[in-house]
């Protein structure tokens, strides 16, 4: 891709960030909820994916051969349904229904009721091995269609997501694509010392899997990474994303407050300012 | 029962090309010919049964039908949250394949037995849980699921159960089979107990006692209509099945009864509340735990003859 035509598409991308950020801002103050801070490192890879990388038609939720998207980290879906709101899967009117008692769109995404969710998550270390099986079965078919699926550092605590790494690699689903937003909090505090999770793109080498490692919020190396799949023929591709829980909103960043408190009023008038959205 | 299942499942799998088959790297053999049919539908997915739920949830919403099989501990309890959220939730049309269960795999001990999975299944929603009781039954319990939409569970016993049908059976999910007629006793039997449950109607014919056996392959959804006309009858009622006494096929029936506003004279016949800690095969732990004919036909005889529970 030409140099200009890439800076224009970070350009849009980045507006589109900053939208799908105040839109998640808004939604955690508006709901009272937390995850605030695991939504928002989450924003620039959903963004990037969801207006440059997956090939998707948002109209009646979505066409079969779709590329897939499943969100393995539930708790972060603040973002996810405001991105897939901006995409044009249903109206931004619809978000204000988040976490409200009888609205659409709980705290963690559920199946078959949601224009562009397919599969619902909430306990973590599921999303890879229901990605696994969606590649797999595109694959018997030869039908089109990757899956991706973005996980958190902290899930990779569950050996099932190690177990679906080595299915995966196994079954040679070079379709699908693990992504890891790897913002160093977990719920208990920092991933590595919680377990021995570094070195996390060595790890998915080791388990077979095509593997880069990038700037999660630097839209154009996402851009890159994206456009690059799948890393090796044969194999599954894992992109270990550097990020920052939290990140775009200053005083939640590296913050691990912000896996729990709901911004109130102030918060939310002063991350809106910060995000040039008033 | 276990050849029976894949018997019926190659039958069924030749005009369904949705049906794919994962197993938990167990049936050493028992899968080649599937395999070789149908290339690309057999799956080892390895010693990994959680993601071998998801995995099959993840086929599933791509529009397969898959099967998938472990031993009965391993297919429900090591994976219970990915067939709830993955399968249940999702309503996936999946079928978890249980083999083993009760103490079918009696000298392997108690991380083998299948004691505890109809009571968990039971809980889940959209499941439907299928128990056949013969190799017959299997068969026909197979393609009745491959007709059935949605999560399904389906509890087989092992290898070489008696045949208690003579014949082929038609089954269709929450369809009861009767045995024998009587109006003393009536004696409802899930999955492997039912040579049992036969053995027990025809020693309680020898002592006088006229009893109805009814086989009652699915329990969830379970059969109230024929629950409720044995409740109605006046007879004994008792339950019969190789699973814990907690959560499973006689629970749900004494779910029933509680219900009914009638005084029945009712008995779960079912294994204890309890690990075993002594090495034996099915019919010592059977024994061990009442679940032979002789000692079900002597209870149910005071039951019905004094009340005595």
């Amino acid at each position: 891709m030409a140099t200009d035509l890439r800076t224009d598409l970070v350009d849009t991308l980045a507006a589109r960030a900053r939208a799908v950020r105040a839109a998640t801002v808004r939604m955690a103050h508006d709901g009272k909820t937390p995850h605030v801070g695991s939504a928002l490192s989450a924003v620039d890879v959903l963004v990037a994916l969801y207006f440059h990388a997956m090939r998707v038609d948002p109209t009646h939720g979505g066409a079969p051969d779709d590329d897939q998207f499943v969100l393995s980290k539930g708790h972060g879906c603040m973002s996810y349904y405001a991105t897939l709101a901006e995409r044009g899967y249903f109206p931004a009117s619809l978000l204000a229904s988040y976490a409200q008692n009888g609205g659409a769109l709980p705290e963690h995404p559920t199946p078959g009721r949601i224009p562009g969710v397919r599969v619902a998550t909430g306990s973590l270390g599921h999303g890879l091995a229901i990605a696994a099986g969606m590649a797999h079965a595109r694959q018997l078919d030869d039908r089109p269609g990757r899956v991706f699926t973005l996980l958190s550092d902290g899930e990779c605590n569950e050996g099932t997501i190690w177990e679906a790494a080595m299915f995966a690699a196994g079954r040679r689903l070079d379709g699908l694509v693990a992504i890891v937003d790897y913002n160093k909090l977990q719920a208990m505090g920092r991933s590595e010392e919680v377990t021995a999770l570094a070195p996390l793109a060595d790890k998915w080498r080791a388990f077979g899997w095509g593997t880069r490692e990038i700037d999660g919020h630097d839209l154009g190396a996402v851009v890159a990474a994206l456009d690059a799949l799948p890393f090796e023929p044969g194999r599954p591709s894992a992109i270990v994303a550097h990020t920052v829980k939290g990140k775009g909103v200053s005083f939640m960043e590296d913050d691990l407050e912000w896996h729990y408190r709901p911004p109130n009023d102030a918060d939310l008038a002063r991350a809106l300012a910060e995000l040039g959205v008033a | 029962m276990r050849n029976a299942f894949i018997r019926a499942l190659t039958a069924a799998a030749a005009t369904d090309e949705r049906i794919v088959f994962l197993t938990g790297d167990l049936g050493f053999k028992l899968f080649d010919d599937f395999a070789a049919r149908y290339p690309g539908r057999f799956m080892n997915v390895g010693v990994a049964e959680a993601t071998m739920a998801g995995v099959a949830a993840g086929l599933a919403l791509e529009g397969k039908k898959p099967f998938i099989y472990s031993i009965v501990p391993f297919a429900t309890l090591r994976c219970y949250e990915q067939i709830r959220n993955d399968v249940c939730y999702h309503e996936a049309d999946v079928t978890v394949v249980g083999v083993g269960g009760g103490y079918s795999y009696g000298p392997n001990g108690p991380t083998h037995h299948g004691l505890e999975d109809i009571a968990v299944m039971r809980a889940l929603p959209n499941m439907t849980i299928v128990c056949p009781g013969d190799p017959a039954e299997t068969e026909a319990a197979v393609h009745a699921l491959a007709r059935h939409r949605g999560p399904a569970y389906l509890r087989l016993g092992r290898a070489g159960e008696p045949a208690v049908h003579p014949g082929p059976v038609t089954l269709s999910i929450g369809q009861s089979l009767e045995l024998r007629a009587g109006g003393d006793v009536v004696l409802l039997a899930t999955g492997n107990m039912l040579a049992t449950a036969v053995r027990v109607g025809d020693l309680l014919a020898a002592r006088g006692l006229a009893c109805r056996v009814l086989s009652m392959p699915t329990v969830k959804p379970l059969d109230v209509v024929t629950v409720d006309g044995a409740l109605a009858s006046g007879a004994v009622v008792a339950t019969l099945e190789e699973h814990s006494l907690i959560g499973g096929f006689g629970s749900a029936v004494a779910e029933r009864v509680a219900e009914s506003g009638r005084a029945v004279r009712f008995r779960r016949f079912a294994a204890p509340d309890q690990f075993s800690h002594t090495c034996g095969d099915q019919e010592f732990h059977r024994a061990a735990t009442g679940l032979d004919a002789p000692a079900i036909a002597d209870a149910l005889v005071a039951l019905a003859r004094d009340g005595v529970r």
